[in-house]
This record gives structure tokens, sequence and C-alpha cells, in this order.
């Protein structure tokens, strides 16, 4: 039950917001923030409550459930779920939801109560997508989210905001109704074999399909969730809508939106198809590569700060894919780690991107320059998380980064060398931005308020977190664990894991598994 | 004819019944309001009445008609719309000059029609239903006779109408002469039979028939009518047009085909294939070049009619259930739009340039909401139920391995996504980029139209989101219909 609140706080705020939005400004922020740190604070509770079943494997992984029949004469379940890597993908939906309330607390003044029902209805979306495990809720959150997001860039945005939008919700809508097609396709076989109706994620699990339809059915899912991550060559809608978006889309868009792509690649396409999955790794781990140096390439050579940051997350959900298509343990909680810490690096980044746009009105670099002397501590921020998102050791990016490249060394060589050249990559560009936009004399003599107080009181805590990461990972490791086993079981029927001594948790893969087990 | 008869048949006499009833009316006393109070009571009781001929259903009355669930349940809908459309017409009629109480009596009478067709499984009844709603829809489509639009409208649909009716006739003649019944369940026994169909005039037959279903439907080829008719009729003539007399049909296209096994024959699958890929193709390109949003509608419809029929062409009684649970959809819907339209229409002309959206966002939220769930759920977006037919749809396509045509489905349907946005992005521009070319003052709502798009756009969620009961309903209803 408790999961249903979950996504009915926000549902409900999202409509207060907007009626109370005719009366005035202020309430509509406040009531969305509530809404959104009483779920992060039930979301923390349940993972403090639960610490002890999330990290001891029980038969089911699921610690918490919701099972409503919904359209029974087509079997469909309203069936939410938690393991650990849904619990761990919710807080944080909900810290960044915290944050993208707090940014749009200034810049957004037109239209107040319409723009945080859309808001909080985006993360009600996500919640659900990373809570359905029936296939048809998935879908249907998945397109759910879709809307509101349309209307945040197109009502809220920049200069182009109409074009971005546009092509944002083309590019999401189609391979979306690909996804659907397999969904159906999966579901209607699944009922050949069995007799059952089921959109169910567990009995879907194991359907047996030949090579050939598992592959088609496979790319399905994949192109959905590829076009979500984004995937080289499916990311051209990704650097408009982070571009033109709202601060507040940005970072959802950057922090979460994404990672939905990169869940659904976990959840779905390959514990669904392992056998796909293991032949059309060697492609998907290509194009990953492709995306974490075209990424860096693209993003060295914007002048558009926002446009660079969008483009660095290419480049590093590159390595969520690389890892995902790895898929040993070592690369996968790297994966995880990954998802976690660009979600928070590339989301402060945005927003001190916004900060800076509020406050001199452009995003040109060379219209910039010489800010450190104006802006002293903000500069500083800037220059954490930059680094932080080029994978300094220390700050979470790092371990994600470094473990995904470690779990892909056993299966490529080849793609682990030219990941790393990515990396060398990014240095360049994250240090473009501190020379070009913060170094140098003070040419257009800017003159602007350093971070104010809501401002470091969102800052702060982002950096204590990735700085926590970095140093001290292992509860995220110890959450992910079950969850993951069981992604691994799905994939491949015998257990290749045997259960581990809590000291060694990164030590576990003795035999080198090469990629996807074959089933 | 018996009493049983007369209580199967009881929907249908109401109806009859309150088109007199109405008319007499007229002749003692003209008033605008007490014509819509008699409509609508009479459509009310036809309504309730559909329970008690329920109770005797299934009940074949006479050769001509068989009333039973799957019958009723679309009479009902029709009722339903009907009801809709009278009350969007005293909103909007209130606004025009000259009589305004006899299109009530037209709509009534073209309900009777649509109802008459969905109860038919006879050649004769087929035709006389459809002939009773093609005339009503004659005047009703001029009705607005002081301006030019209308007027076009009506002679076009005059012109094309009877000529297609031809063909459906003589479709119908050569069918006869072959079998020699009018009967569907006979032409089933007789096509089951197997006869050299190549020798035969079946194909020719069908054929025609085909040519008279498109035309009704609006679908390619036989659209041409289509955006003419929407633009020019009165925008809640235009709501009726696309939903009683379209629903009408494809509820007869399902009996009839599925009663007589005719969608077996390879080549009416073809001929419908074709046709389903043409409309959705060519429905969805054309409405980008568009900018009335009626004329958008109307191409929209043509796609839409596309969709279902990939649903029809699945074959069987699931396909049969997605037909009919995305029919619901499309008639909450379109209603829902034209409504819209209608309650922004004034005197002197239809509210159907896209500059009449621009902005009603910040003007008139409410509205624009309700416009924004139509839209969405045109395009079939969670939450509505358009998103629950186009599930069912794609699902009953891909459940008869139809994968060509959905994903034509699929594809056209996301070229359709850009003109439901373009409207969109117009509702939600902001003032002050729009502040010179939008109009100072908008029509006052009419507290009926308000009503009834409050009552649509709960029952467009509701769909949405918890489409149990709904299914419940049509399984029952579909499960009636005699498929071969």
């Amino acid at each position: 039950m408790i999961l249903v609140w979950l996504i009915a706080i926000l549902l409900v705020a999202g409509i207060l917001a907007e009626i109370s939005g005719r009366i005035s400004t202020l309430w509509p922020r406040v009531i969305s923030l509530a809404a959104v740190i009483l779920d992060f604070a039930i979301a923390l509770v349940l993972w403090r409550g639960h610490s002890a079943e999330i990290t001891l494997a029980t038969q089911n992984e699921w610690f918490k459930e919701v099972d409503w029949s919904w359209v029974p004469q087509y079997g469909i379940h309203f069936h939410l779920a938690m393991d650990g890597l849904s619990l761990l993908m919710i807080v944080l939906t909900f810290l960044l939801g915290i944050m993208s309330v707090l940014a749009s607390w200034n810049e957004i003044q037109e239209g107040v109560g319409f723009f945080h029902l859309n808001l909080m209805w985006i993360l009600a979306g996500i919640v659900g997508v990373f809570l359905s495990v029936d296939l048809f809720l998935f879908y249907f959150m998945w397109e759910l989210m879709l809307v509101p997001m349309y209307f945040l860039i197109a009502i809220w945005g920049h200069e182009r905001r109409i074009y971005a939008a546009v092509k944002f919700f083309i590019f999401t809508q189609i391979s979306g109704l690909l996804m659907l097609i397999a969904i159906l396709t999966l579901y209607f076989i699944h009922h050949s074999v069995t007799g059952v109706y089921s959109y169910e994620y567990k009995d879907l699990l194991g359907t047996a399909l030949t090579p050939h339809t598992a592959m088609l059915l496979m790319l399905g899912f994949f192109i959905a969730f590829a076009v979500k991550l984004p995937m080289f060559p499916f990311h051209t809608w990704l650097p408009d809508a982070h571009t033109e978006a709202p601060t507040a889309g940005s970072v959802i868009l950057a922090g979460l939106l994404l990672k939905t792509g990169a869940y659904g690649m976990l959840r779905f396409v390959v514990p669904l198809f392992p056998g796909a999955a293991h032949q059309f790794a060697p492609i998907a781990m290509l194009l990953g590569v492709i995306g974490i140096i075209y990424g860096s390439v693209l993003a060295f050579g914007q002048t558009d700060l926002k446009r660079l940051v969008a483009y660095t997350s290419v480049s590093h959900l590159g390595f969520a894919l690389v890892g995902i298509f790895a898929w040993n343990p070592i690369a996968l909680q790297g994966v995880l780690i990954v998802m976690i810490a660009h979600g928070i690096s590339t989301g402060a980044l945005f927003m001190l991107v916004g900060g800076l746009q509020e406050r001199t009105h452009t995003r040109e670099m060379d219209r910039l320059r010489g800010l450190w002397a104006t802006v002293p501590v903000m500069s500083g921020v800037v220059m954490f998380f930059a680094i932080a998102s080029i994978g300094l050791p220390g700050l979470g990016d790092f371990v994600g980064e470094f473990l995904t490249l470690l779990g892909t060394y056993r299966v490529s060589l080849g793609v682990t060398v030219a990941a790393v050249i990515g990396i060398l990559i990014s240095t360049l560009y994250a240090l473009k931005v501190i020379q070009r936009a913060f170094h140098g004399p003070n040419a257009h003599v800017w003159s602007l308020p350093d971070l104010g107080k809501r401002e470091l009181l969102m800052m702060i805590p982002m950096m204590l977190i990735l700085l926590w990461i970095g140093l001290y990972p292992q509860p995220l490791f110890r959450t992910f664990e079950p969850a993951m086993r069981k992604l691994q079981q799905y994939a491949a029927p015998q257990p290749v894991l045997t259960a581990v001594p809590e000291t060694h948790q990164l030590s576990y893969d003795q035999n080198g598994l090469p990629g996807i087990n074959r089933r | 004819m018996n009493a049983t008869d007369l209580i199967a048949m009881l929907p249908l006499l109401v109806v009859t019944a309150a088109a007199v009833v109405v008319m007499v009316a007229i002749c003692i006393r003209r008033s605008h309001l007490l014509a819509v109070w008699l409509t609508a009571a009479g459509l009310i009781v036809a309504f309730v009445s559909l329970w008690k001929a329920a109770s005797v259903s299934p009940a074949q009355v006479t050769p001509l008609l068989i009333i039973d669930d799957y019958a009723l349940f679309y009479i009902g809908l029709i009722i339903a719309a009907t009801l809709v459309t009278v009350i969007l017409s005293y909103g909007y009629l209130e606004n025009q000059q000259g009589y305004r109480e006899e299109l009530y009596v037209l709509i009534l009478t073209a309900a009777l029609g649509s109802s008459v067709m969905v109860a038919s499984n006879h050649f004769v009844s087929f035709f006389l239903g459809l002939e009773i709603l093609s005339v009503a829809l004659y005047a009703m489509n001029a009705y607005v006779c002081n301006r030019k639009l209308p007027l076009e409208a009506g002679i076009k649909y005059l012109v094309l109408a009877a000529v297609s009716a031809a063909f459906l006739l003589f479709g119908m003649a050569l069918i006869y002469a072959q079998l020699g019944t009018l009967q569907f369940g006979q032409i089933a026994s007789m096509l089951m039979g197997g006869i050299a169909y190549e020798k035969s005039l079946i194909y020719p037959g069908m054929a025609l028939m085909i040519t008279g279903i498109g035309f009704k439907l609006a679908v390619v080829p036989f659209h041409m009518w289509t955006p003419d008719v929407y633009e020019g009729a009165p925008a809640p003539v235009t709501a009726f047009v696309a939903t009683v007399s379209k629903g009408g049909m494809v509820a007869l296209l399902l009996r009839y085909f599925y009663e007589t096994g005719a969608y077996r024959l390879h080549s009416v699958f073809v001929v419908f294939s074709i046709i389903a890929i043409a409309s959705m193709i060519a429905g969805n390109l054309l409405a980008l070049l568009q900018s009335n949003v009626k004329r958008i509608l109307a191409y929209s419809s043509i796609a839409h009619l596309g969709y279902i029929l990939v649903a029809f062409l699945a074959g069987g009684n699931r396909a049969a259930e997605a037909v009919t649970i995305y029919l619901v959809a499309y008639f909450v819907t379109t209603l829902g739009a034209f409504g819209v339209v209608s309650v922004l229409s004034n005197g002197e002309r239809d509210a159907d340039s896209i500059e009449d959206y621009e902005s009603l966002f910040w003007r008139r939220p409410v509205l624009a909401g309700i416009f924004t769930l139509m839209l969405l759920s045109l395009a079939g977006i969670p939450l509505t139920a358009g998103f629950i037919g186009k599930f069912f749809v794609v699902a009953s396509g891909t459940s008869s391995s139809l994968y060509g045509l959905v994903f034509v489905l699929v594809v056209t349907s996301v070229v359709g996504l850009f003109y439901y946005l373009r409207i969109l992005v117009a509702l939600y521009r902001s003032l002050a980029e729009t502040a010179k070319t939008v109009p100072a003052a908008l029509p006052s709502l009419s507290r009926s139209g308000s009503f009834v798009l409050a009552g649509l756009t709960v029952l467009l969620v509701w769909i949405g989101v918890y489409p149990g009961p709904f299914l419940d309903i049509i399984q029952h209803a579909v499960s009636t219909l005699r498929i071969f």
C-alpha cells in the first residue's frame, strides 16, 4: 500500500498545486516541496526499515509489493513491487525531485500552478516506471511521464522550445510504440504456450521463444530504452531537449528520465531475453563506446554551456550501456553507481548553469569569462561537479566508471581501452568549461551575486552525497546486490553466484564470467 | 408481430415517437427550450427502455431486425451520443439566427436510422436504416442556411451519399441475384456451401457494397467529402456525423462481414487491408497540411477509421471487442473535441481556425484542459480512453499476426502526433506572444455546454484509468454476435 502512496501523494500534490496556483505563486511551490520531501522521507524509512530484508536475499526479491487486479478480463494487474534496485532509483528520484522544485523557485514566474502540476506528475510517472512489474502498467507509466515533460519544455523552455519539445515527444513515442508491439507479442506468445493471459513480469520471464523471435522482441524493448538512455545514434533529441528545457526540466531529464532507459535494460531487456541479449551484446557495447567517445567529443565542441552538459550525458550513459551488456557483477554494480552519481553531478551542473543563466541571461561561454572573480563560491562548486563528472577519485562518478571498466575488461579489452579514451576527452571539456567561463580576466565586467542560501542548501547536500558515494559506496552495493543476483539468475537459469562474505563484496566473480551468461 | 416483438423494439419505437412528438410540439408552440427538453426526454426514455428490451433479447423481430445485446449496446451508444449532440446543439443554436427547433426532429430521425442499421441482419433493413440516416443528414449539414459553407457541405453530402447508396444497392442486388437471399444468416450458409467465387457475382457485389460502406465510413479512397462536410456543417452536426453516422456503419460492418463469414474471403481481406493502410497514411499525412481545426479532425477521423479496420481485419470475438472499445473511446473523444469547438463558436462562424485556440489555456484554463485531454486521447496517450482503445487495437492486430498493418499504424500514428501537438502548442502559447492576433472576447460558456463537456471528460478519464466495467459490458454485448 505504501508504494501506492508514493505515487498518489505526488498526483494529489500536483492537483492541489494547480488549484492553489490561482491564489498565489507561493503555495504551489510549498505544496510540491512538502510532497516530495514527504515521499523522500518515506523512501528513506523504507530503506532503513527493511535493510535486513534487502540485504539478505530472500526467496522473493520484492520486499514491498501491491498487487491489485486492474483489468481482469485481460490479465492486467496494478502490480507495484520494490527491490533494492528500484528502491535506490526511487530515493534518487525524490532527491532530484526536491532539487528541481527548489531550482525553479525563482526561475518560474508564469503559470506556477500548472508548472508544478506537470513537475509532480512527471515524478509520479517516473516512480511508476521504477516500481511497475506488470508490463501493461509499465508501458502506461512509461507513456504517462512524457506528456507533462512535453509541457514543461514547450511552455517554460527557452528559445527553440517548441522544436525541442516536439522532437522529444516524437522520438520517445515511436520507440515506445515499438516496445508496445514487443510487449503484446510476448504476451500472446506466453498465452499460446501456457494458456494464461498475463502481463506479469515474473510470468513472462523464461517464456519459450525461438531465437529469431527473441531477437526481434529484444530489439523492440532495446530501442525504446536506447532512445531514452540515449544511445548513439538515437541521441539527437537529447541536446535539444536538455538545452531548451527549464532548469527543473533538465535536471529531471538528465537525472531521472535517462535512468529509466538504463533501468529498463537492467530489468527487462536482459532478463526477459537472455539469449538474444547475449548475441547482441557486442553490438550494444560497441554503440555504447561510440556514445562515450562521440558524446565527449561533441561536448568539447560546444560553446553553449548547457548544451555541453547535455552532451556529457550521452557520454556518461554510454558507460551504463557498456556495463549492462558486460553483465557481470562488478560491471553491474558500476552501472548502478554511474546511474546515481551521474544523476547527482549532472543534475547539479544543470542547476548551476541555470543559476548562471538567471544571473547573466546567457549560456555562451565566450560571453561569460572570468567569473571566478565575481562569483567565487559558485565557480568553486561548478569546479567540484565538473571534476566529479570526469571521474576524480574520491567522488561518486569515479567509483561507477572504474567498476564498469573493471567489469568490462573481463569481457572485452578493446571496449575498455576505447572507453578509457573517452574519459580522457572528458577531461578536456571539463577543463574547457573552467578555463573559458571562470578563469581569465573578467573582460565583460560581470558583477553578479554569488550563490544564495537556497542554492547552497541544494548544492551542499549533493556535494556531500557524491563524496559519500566516492568514499563509502558499500551501502549502495549491499542494497543492490540481492536484486542484482536475482536479475542474473533470471538471465541464466543456473545460479552462477554463491553467497559472498560481506568483506569481499567485490571479489566474488572468481570465474571471470564472459558477458551475459548464455541460457 | 406479438407483444415480445414490441418490447424488443421499444427503444426504436420510443425514438420514433419522440420525433413525432417534437414535430407536433413545434406546430403548437415554437420554443427552442421546449423542443430540446422533449427531445432529451425522449432519448432518456429510449435509453431506459433498453433494459426492458434486454429482458427479451435476443429476439428476431420480423426477418429484418435482430434485437440482440450487441444491437442494444450500440443503440445505447447511439442514443447517448445523440443526447450529447442535442445538448451541444442547444448552446450552439442559441447564438444562431432563424428557426432552430426542426433540427431536433432531424437529429432524432437520423438516430433512428443509425439504430435500425445496428439492429439489421437483412439487406432491406440495412438499406432502410442507411437512407433514414442519410436523408436526415442532408438537411442537418445545411441547417444553418444563412451561411455559405453549410450549404456547400449539404449539397456535397447529398450528391455523394446518393451515389454511394446507389452503389450499395447495386451490390446488394448482385449478391441477391447470385444467392437468392437477403438474410445475413442464409448468405453465410451459402458462402460456406462453396461456390465458384471467381465466376460468380459475389465479388462484384462485395466490391460495390464496400464502396457504399466505405463512403459512410469515410475511408480512403471514399473520403473526399469528409473535410468539406466537417468544415462546413455546424459543429454539433459534425460531431454527430463523426460519431453516430460512422459508428452505426462500423457496427453494421462487423455484423455483416462477421455473421456472413465474408471477412474470411481472401480478396475481401486484401481490399480492406489496402483501404486501412491508405486511410492511415493519407489521413495522417493530409492532416499535417491543414490549418483548420475541423479539417484536421476530419482527416484524423479518416486515420482513426483506418485503425479500426486493422482491428476489424484481425477477425473473431476479441477483434470485435477491440473495435467496439475503440469506437466507444472514439465517440467520447470526438464528441468532446467537437463540443469544445461548438462552445467556442459564435453566431457568425465556427471556431475552426487554429488562431481561435491561441493562448486559450491562459484565458480559459479548464476548457483548454478539456481540449488537451481530448487531443491526447485522439493521440492515444495514457490516462485517456484513446490509449485503451489504441492498446486493444494494437493488441488484436498483433494477436492475429498482422504485423504489417500494426507497423503502419504505429508509424502513422506518430505522424499524427505532429498535428495534435500543433494544436496543443497553440493552446499553450503565452499571451504575450499572441496579444495582437487573439480576439479580445470569448463567448461565454453555456451551462449546458459545460455540463456535457465535464461529463465527457470524466468518462474519458474513467475509461482511460479503469476500463474494467466497460470491458465487461462490451465483452458481453459482443459475445452475442454470431461470428462465422
